[in-house]
């Protein structure tokens, strides 16, 4: 038995905190009627929930992929998701190759077994390595296992379902099928029906992708020869770390400064406003740039400081929220001083304040609650552009460490392989795929948390 | 009116302060000069002479802030704060790295910028109020719920994307355009041409989802029921009257970033081999010529002022309600 040992790398120790975060707010809020009301329409509305769902896999990816240990004497930190997809992480081949493909990409050198050598493209190491005659069998073997994988995908899905079914049968007091019929006719309260869609579709794509994937690379191989489905997993962890932790930096400065703007005015506003418009004024950019800059060369003068390269590059991600969220604070609190500006002049805070009600109390209990939906809105909007803003970073060349996975590093390094022939488009595919896929989901729940928060939006029917 | 533009002017100085002051700390005390000169020279027992040599070729080898041995004036002035950061006041943005002149290349590299961000900014103006209308004027129907959706779709695709994809389908596949590159006078034109396009493809899902709300608030307003009830045509209303009213805000975001579009953009020109102010940034980047990027960082935040008061006075111009005082 090999000891497991714990690492905890800062960004996991932020993420645990944020997920602390967000377990307590949901714990209070499901206590309180008036605060659930909104979510719950979030919830009833279509797209917001199969875009939940979606946001949900990628969390639930990006979470297993937090829970960093050692194992014996290995100092390799691998996570728990890395032992989930065991055979993604160590399936290695040489270089490229396609999607399903038994062959490498590139013509090489191969000796025979009575001597002599021919230059074709070798066998796969790992990739169809079970079949004799990959010509011939591999069609059929893909098409095996792919029904193989969507039957026990819908089993799945229909064992989940009628555990939906029974919950909802006790819930309701109804019988299973009067509940079916209210579902298939979408009838219910929440939208059931898309909900059993989105999972229906989730479910079969995980058992299609864990089926597959142990005897094939299904998006093919990189450039050293690493899964590409792997990489584009392990990169969502990455995105996801620079769309929330950068909002958790982000909002203690946004929120008590847009506040203090807005409640005292006078000098202290005159200061913030200065503070913003300066910060402001600087191209968002150019800013990051410089500040990325200044850290690669204080981490590379100091590299005692940052540990060992999985530490070094976990630092430099963790930078990198914390310079995003430093130059991206100015917008919210923008909002948040004129919010504050206004309630700050209705009755109940000058009746507050002819009482005697210290300054912090009434900030505390009378503003920030009545700011509370300009600060979720602006978290859920800001999150899509953030992951799409990594990518560019990266490109730039102030992203993440080259040595993190992420989406921005899978689009960089595919570039280069633009300009080959037949083109090398796999990682590229799935790298945007993915990106999309999130920032996609992100975007239409960040729409439907606008339309159940902000009070200017009309609500329909 | 002159003097309100005075005036705003005088605003702006301490602004330029605090940027100035705020990259002197950033480029100056994250790293001492010494740091930069070890991190230049590249190896790893670099000596004190060899650091010393570096910092005298470019300028580095005086006191930050203050010159204790100079005569009066001059040991405010002596100093790498005044050499380095003031002079940026008047543009004078001193010696890259590699001994170029920073102000004659901005001089030089900010047309070809010019020449993709103005057209892309236009077309793309042009592109976005005219579907975010179409959205407005179907609105409520399946057209206006099918727009909005193809906008987040749209909205949803990385940048990246866009440009990969273009250059693919243009360049490599239907042979249209040259892949990257540019050239000078006319013949630019077919080097500009996808730039262009992309960009204005790339900003139709933010652009018109932004604008239809714009629209759409106009459109609720009183004094369009008011036409509407007299009997006029939605067409005659939407033009006349909304297209009028939507413009005002509209403007405000277009004018504050028409001064930043000489400094261009990183991606689109790396993408393209642009020789313009984005990839002369992205250069400096990549091989960590700070005096570029700290000349980059305050000339775009004063081409973001002068947006600033740019908007101010466009506001005046369209809306008579706005007065300067």
């Amino acid at each position: 038995m090999q000891t497991i040992s714990m690492t905890f790398l800062w960004t996991d120790i932020m993420v645990y905190l944020l997920v602390t975060v967000i377990v307590v707010s949901v714990v209070y809020i499901a206590s309180r009627e008036h605060l659930l009301a909104p979510w719950r329409s979030v919830f009833k509305r279509r797209l917001g929930m199969a875009a939940f769902m979606v946001l949900l896999v990628y969390v639930c990816i990006g979470l297993l992929d937090s829970i960093h240990y050692t194992r014996g004497d290995n100092p390799e930190i691998i996570s728990l998701f890395d032992d989930i997809v065991v055979d993604l992480r160590t399936q290695e081949e040489k270089s490229y190759s396609a999607p399903f493909a038994t062959h490498l990409f590139a013509k090489e050198m191969i000796e025979l077994a009575d001597g002599s050598t021919i230059r074709d493209y070798p066998r796969l190491q790992y990739g169809g390595a079970h079949l004799k005659n990959p010509q011939a069998e591999k069609s059929t073997d893909i098409l095996k296992r792919s029904v193989n994988a969507v039957i026990n995908g819908l089993l799945v899905w229909l064992l989940l379902m009628s555990l939906m079914l029974a919950i909802l049968a006790r819930r309701t007091a109804l019988r299973w099928h009067e509940v079916a019929g209210i579902i298939w006719r979408g009838e219910g309260e929440y939208p059931w029906k898309v909900m059993a869609v989105t999972l229906s579709v989730i479910t079969i794509l995980i058992f299609l992708f864990t089926g597959l994937a142990g005897h094939y690379h299904v998006l093919g191989t990189d450039k050293i020869g690493q899964d590409v489905l792997y990489q584009s997993l392990k990169s969502i962890r990455t995105g996801l770390v620079i769309g929330t932790l950068t909002t958790l930096f982000m909002l203690p400065i946004a929120i008590s400064l847009g506040i203090m703007a807005g409640y005292f005015r006078g000098w202290v506003d005159d200061v913030i406003q200065y503070l913003y418009t300066t910060l402001n004024s600087i191209p968002g950019v150019l800013l990051i740039a410089a500040a990325v800059l200044m850290l690669q060369v204080y981490m590379s003068n100091n590299p005692d400081q940052f540990g060992d390269i999985s530490s070094r590059a976990d630092a430099r991600l963790l930078f990198l929220c914390l310079i995003l969220g430093i130059t991206s604070w100015t917008g919210l609190c923008r909002l948040l001083r004129g919010e504050a500006m206004k309630i700050s002049q209705v009755e109940y805070i000058q009746a507050a304040t002819a009482f005697g009600v210290k300054h912090l109390r009434i900030i505390s209990r009378h503003i920030l609650p009545n700011v509370m939906h300009i600060v979720l809105i602006s978290i859920v909007l800001d999150f899509s552009g953030l992951v799409l803003a990594e990518a560019v970073l990266s490109y730039v060349g102030v992203g993440v460490d080259p040595s993190t996975n992420s989406w921005g590093n899978m689009i960089n390094g595919a570039r280069l392989e633009m300009a080959r022939e037949p083109m090398v488009w796999w990682s590229l595919v799935a790298a945007f795929g993915f990106m999309f896929l999130l920032v996609l989901a992100a975007n239409l729940f960040s729409d439907a948390v606008r339309d159940a928060f902000d009070p200017r939006v009309q609500r329909r029917g | 009116m002159m003097a309100y533009i005075i005036r705003r002017t005088f605003y702006a100085i301490p602004i330029l302060i605090g940027v100035n002051l705020l990259t002197f700390v950033l480029f100056f005390f994250v790293n001492t000069p010494d740091e930069m000169a070890r991190m230049h020279l590249g190896a790893k027992r670099v000596t004190e002479q060899a650091v010393q040599k570096w910092k005298e070729e470019h300028g580095y080898d005086k006191p930050l802030t203050y010159n204790p041995d100079a005569q009066g004036l001059a040991s405010l002035t002596d100093t790498i704060f005044y050499e380095k950061s003031v002079r940026l006041f008047v543009f004078d943005f001193g010696q890259s790295d590699d001994g170029r002149d920073i102000g004659y290349d901005i001089s030089q590299r900010m047309w070809p910028s010019l020449a993709i961000a103005l057209p892309s900014l236009l077309v793309g103006l042009l592109v976005n109020i005219t579907l975010s209308m179409l959205l407005a004027f179907f609105r409520a129907t399946y057209i206006d719920l099918s727009g909005v959706v193809l906008g987040v779709v749209l909205m949803s695709i990385s940048s990246l994307f866009y440009i990969i994809g273009g250059q693919f389908l243009m360049s490599k596949l239907w042979h249209l355009v040259p892949i990257s590159g540019y050239d000078t006078g006319v013949d630019a034109l077919k080097f500009l041409l996808l730039p262009v396009i992309i960009g204005v493809i790339g900003g139709i899902g933010s652009g018109t989802r932004w604008y239809r709300t714009i629209f759409l608030e106009e459109i609720n307003r009183d004094y369009v029921r008011t036409a509407r009830a007299k009997g006029m045509s939605e067409l005659k209303v939407l033009f006349k009257h909304v297209l009028k009213n939507a413009m005002i805000p509209i403007l405000t975001g277009v004018v504050v970033v028409i001064p930043l579009l000489f400094i261009g953009s990183l991606v689109t020109e790396a993408f393209f081999g642009i020789p313009g102010l984005g990839s002369y940034t992205i250069d400096a980047i990549n091989h960590q010529d700070f005096s570029i990027v700290r000349a980059m960082v305050f000339l775009g935040s004063v081409l973001y002022i002068i947006g600033l008061v740019l908007t101010d006075i466009s506001y005046t111009l369209v809306d008579p309600r706005i007065r300067l005082e």
